[in-house]
């Protein structure tokens, strides 16, 4: 993974400080184009990777970038699921409807190979076929990591049912010949639970700042857990939703040594190359 | 440990399987629901004992505490039921559909002495326990007016087919999102006494409403607006604001912000003339394990506190419940 990745919470109104802000933005981005100014300028400031959430319109974005030529280099790292679209589902249609809606296929013919799987209640296999509903928009561009978003991984967690993790791992691995990655709100618990099932130094992504938002248990917790580099580290909401000044907040985290990389979003050119300044500034201090 | 159980594995159910999953003190033993898809899953892929009869649940298992999540209909019975073998309850929102019933209750629980909760979470989150210290540090002077509202993308298209969408159930906006508006609203002002000029507005749904308009009196002679609507799909998520004008500012307050204007500095809060903006994240306190908001793990968590110290005062009772109800019954009359 690169040192700087780059986040799209901006694009898509996802703010955590301000609703406000967050209507600003979306407003902002309401065109495509605008998304693609910005990426541009992210490429230009040498940042090469793109983590995004598999929403609807990023399949847009996955369309303009398949096959061009100036995006031959850049690498998206998908984050599935986009959950507030299976939860205003979950409220709308009922679980039944969900999986009827999302799983591709009828799942009442057990012809169809989500509606053998619905028919077995086998879970896995239904989870494997969301999965790959998911990717679909990704088809024919480089996703080297996959992620699996903070609410399902922490869902999953909380429940006990690691093995749902277990078989997204393997599923990444086996079909997409990619590195799975699970984004979490609550570190600590994840790799104890992901150790015991068997998978070693994992690729995690989780919220490390300076002021401990966010970081389930407590930033001492955190910082012994980073330390012991038990996984390949993605460090996220590292300016804590805009209360961490970007200077103080980025040497903070590039002062851990657990650390490889550090998401940010930004929507313009200038804060796009202040942040990266810093980050790489800091590297250089800290890693030599 | 406490020993608990959950009745209903909806989306509300299973996100406090994953907090109370994941809580010290608690021992999570059994799980509740009439969908044989869900038990299904839950008996394959996680340790809970698996029940389909709530009844046999709580005779079964011996549990000191439980969760109930639901359909609203079925509430009062279920939290009935749970009270007589003197378990310590926890309810999802709205309480009750029977006004009446939810002060049955709320009696019932306080005569034997049990812990009584229900989920309006908004009381647990940073932004707003801040207004009502600011506003029990009487800040903006004499209050002349408030305005609830929330707002979120929950039904956008003319079908659907969840008990939310049946009348009669604790469907509609009414009572599954104006609910938290109006809880929010008693929680930080007064009790909500009377409404006026009620309209419930269907736009997409046949069968409830789907958003919410009315003037409302307060206990302490405040007056002020509700308006509320799940068909709005321009807001991400559901997002819930309180506004509150005084003679001396006004405090605008959602679960991510709060923002203050005075017209003269307060001295004694240290808050300056003009603006003053608040964020959650210097509001917020950690919690230990962390799904969708830091307030569905504390309002959990002072569940927990109220079982173990007998002393702790519950933040949100039966009791504070049965006014949201009340007054949802007052604004369906009102609206005809």
């Amino acid at each position: 993974m690169e040192r700087v990745l780059f986040g799209d919470n901006q694009f898509f109104g996802v703010n955590h400080s301000s609703d406000e802000k967050a209507r600003a933005q979306t407003i902002r981005f309401q065109e495509d184009d605008a998304i693609m100014a910005v990426l541009d300028s992210a490429i230009d400031e040498g940042i090469n990777t793109f983590m995004c959430t598999t929403h609807d319109r990023i399949g847009e974005i996955c369309n303009r970038i398949r096959g061009n030529d100036k995006y031959k280099d850049f690498k998206l790292y998908p984050c599935m699921p986009y959950a507030h679209k299976y939860a205003n589902a979950v409220t709308e249609l009922g679980y039944l409807g969900t999986i009827k809606q999302f799983v591709p296929g009828n799942i009442f013919s057990t012809f169809a190979k989500g509606g053998l799987a619905f028919m077995k209640k086998d879970f896995n296999e239904l989870a494997r076929l969301m999965i790959d509903a998911e990717m679909k928009m990704f088809k024919g561009i480089n996703t080297p990591v996959i992620w699996v978003q903070n609410v399902i991984t922490d869902l999953l967690l909380g429940l006990g049912m690691t093995d749902f993790l277990v078989t997204f791992y393997r599923h990444i691995k086996e079909k997409y010949q990619a590195e799975p990655g699970f984004i979490t709100m609550n570190l600590p618990l994840l790799l104890d639970s992901l150790e015991k099932a068997g998978i070693e130094n994992p690729t995690v992504c989780a919220s490390i700042n300076k002021i401990g938002f966010r970081m389930s248990g407590g930033i001492k917790k955190y910082e012994e857990v980073i330390a012991q580099k038990r996984c390949r580290l993605v460090a996220m909401q590292v300016l804590a939703a805009g209360a961490v000044p970007p200077k103080e907040a980025f040497e903070y985290v590039c002062s851990l040594e657990g650390v490889e990389s550090i998401l940010f979003g930004a929507s313009s050119r200038a804060n796009i190359h202040q942040s990266k300044s810093i980050i790489e500034s800091c590297s250089v201090l800290v890693h030599g | 440990m406490i020993r608990t159980g959950i009745i209903g594995l909806g989306k509300m159910g299973i996100s406090h399987c994953a907090i109370l999953g994941a809580h010290p003190d608690v021992k999570l033993v059994a799980v509740c629901d009439s969908s044989s898809l869900v038990i299904d899953a839950f008996k394959k892929h996680t340790r809970f004992q698996c029940f389909t009869d709530y009844r046999k649940m709580i005779t079964e298992m011996d549990l000191d505490a439980i969760v109930i999540a639901s359909p609203t209909k079925f509430h009062t019975e279920m939290v009935h039921y749970a009270l007589d073998r003197s378990l310590h309850v926890f309810c999802e929102k709205p309480f009750v559909l029977k006004a009446e019933d939810a002060e049955v209750l709320a009696e019932k629980a306080e005569k034997k002495k049990l812990v009584n909760q229900v989920g309006y979470h908004n009381r647990f989150l940073g932004t707003f326990n801040e207004v009502k210290i600011l506003l029990q540090m009487n800040v903006l002077g004499e209050l002349y007016h408030f305005s609830g509202e929330s707002y979120g993308p929950v039904v956008l298209r003319e079908k659907g087919s969840t008990w939310r969408s049946q009348k009669g159930q604790g469907g509609g906006c009414l009572y599954d999102y104006a609910s938290h508006t109006i809880d929010l609203i008693h929680f930080l002002l007064d009790k909500p006494m009377d409404v006026s000029g009620t309209q419930l507005k269907r736009i997409y749904s046949n069968d409830v409403e789907d958003a919410v308009y009315s003037s409302i009196i307060l206990q302490n002679g405040l007056s002020g607006q509700l308006s509320v609507n799940w068909s709005d799909e321009t807001h991400r998520k559901m997002n819930t604001q309180i506004t509150i004008l005084g003679k001396k500012g006004k405090i605008i307050a959602d679960a991510t912000e709060v923002k203050i204007f005075l017209k003269e500095a307060n001295e004694l809060l240290d808050l300056p003339k003009g603006w003053t903006i608040k964020y959650l994240t210097e509001l917020t306190p950690n919690v230990d394990y962390y799904l969708r908001g830091e307030e569905y793990s504390s309002q959990i968590d002072h569940f927990i506190k109220c079982i173990n110290n007998s002393e702790t005062n519950n933040k949100s009772s039966f009791r504070s419940a049965s006014y949201t109800d009340q007054l949802i019954s007052k604004l369906i009359t009102d609206s005809k």
